[in-house]
């Protein structure tokens, strides 16, 4: 019988929204604080949904040690504490939460292979999340 | 169609054991969970109804019978209670989060009248939950 499960990660990095292709006054206005020159930070809440039948020897859908190690060393390694900006997805890519949930979303895609990555899920701020499913 | 949830909370233990594994494959896979004595989590449960609007009464569905339901079926049964050895469901099958959303579900299924179940949804801690939608 098929589940879903949801593991809930935090970390803490900074970021400026800021594009090339606009001009400084485009930037400012689409941006507004968030384009500060010296940047800002949040703690982020990154909920990763996995599904697949469930295993009747374990009762699990995935072993939450496998999906926590993969998440701690490809995710949290990656991003915690970090200045969004200089990480090289980032580089031609707006470090919006939009586009962190995509480049998360492609590194479970691609290295976690113990369980089908349904939904990754982003809180920037208690006030606001973003959610990814893939392109559909 | 409406969505209405309600919530309940439960405190239960459980430990998670296979006895077709040896005690070695037991802790590797299960690790600390797998302490044959027990240990506990604050469980919220979510159920998710679904149906249309009744032009009396504009209700989805009573949500009086609703919690009685969700009470008699789940709370009564599983609140303050070692689900292992007290839950009759996992006597043979281990009481993970994916189990016990799907035992919840087998249990409201049959017993609710007028609104369809949709989603059932356990939270064993804030970081960690699980979805079923049936065997669909």
């Amino acid at each position: 019988m098929k589940a879903h499960l949801t593991r809930r990660y935090m970390f803490s990095a900074s970021h400026r929204l800021h594009s090339d292709e606009m001009s400084a006054e485009q930037n400012q206005a689409v941006y507004g604080k968030c384009n500060n020159p010296h940047g800002h930070g949040h703690n982020y809440a990154v909920e990763i949904t996995v599904s697949g039948p469930v295993d009747e020897s374990t009762g699990m859908v995935c072993n939450l040690v496998d999906l926590d190690g993969f998440v701690h060393q490809h995710v949290l390694e990656r991003y915690d504490h970090q200045n969004l900006n200089v990480i090289q997805e980032f580089a031609e890519n707006v470090p919006t939460t939009e586009n962190l949930c995509i480049a998360i979303y492609k590194i479970v895609q691609r290295g976690f292979r113990l369980a089908h990555l349904e939904r990754v899920r982003i809180e920037e701020t208690m006030m606001n999340a973003f959610e990814y499913r893939g392109d559909l | 169609m409406v969505y209405l949830t309600r919530k309940a909370e439960f405190s239960a233990s459980h430990y998670y054991h296979n006895p077709a594994f040896t005690p070695d494959e037991n802790v590797r896979i299960f690790g600390k969970c797998n302490n044959p004595n027990g240990h506990g989590h604050n469980y919220t449960l979510e159920v998710t109804v679904k149906g249309a609007v009744d032009p009396k009464s504009g209700f989805v569905v009573d949500l009086k019978q609703l919690k009685e339901i969700m009470n008699r079926e789940v709370l009564d049964a599983m609140d303050h209670r070692f689900l292992n050895k007290e839950v009759a469901e996992f006597s043979k099958r281990i009481p993970t989060t994916e189990n016990l959303a799907i035992v919840i579900w087998q249990r409201l299924s049959p017993k609710l009248k007028a609104a369809q179940l949709h989603r059932v949804r356990v939270y064993e801690t804030p970081d960690l939950f699980v979805d079923f939608y049936g065997e669909a």
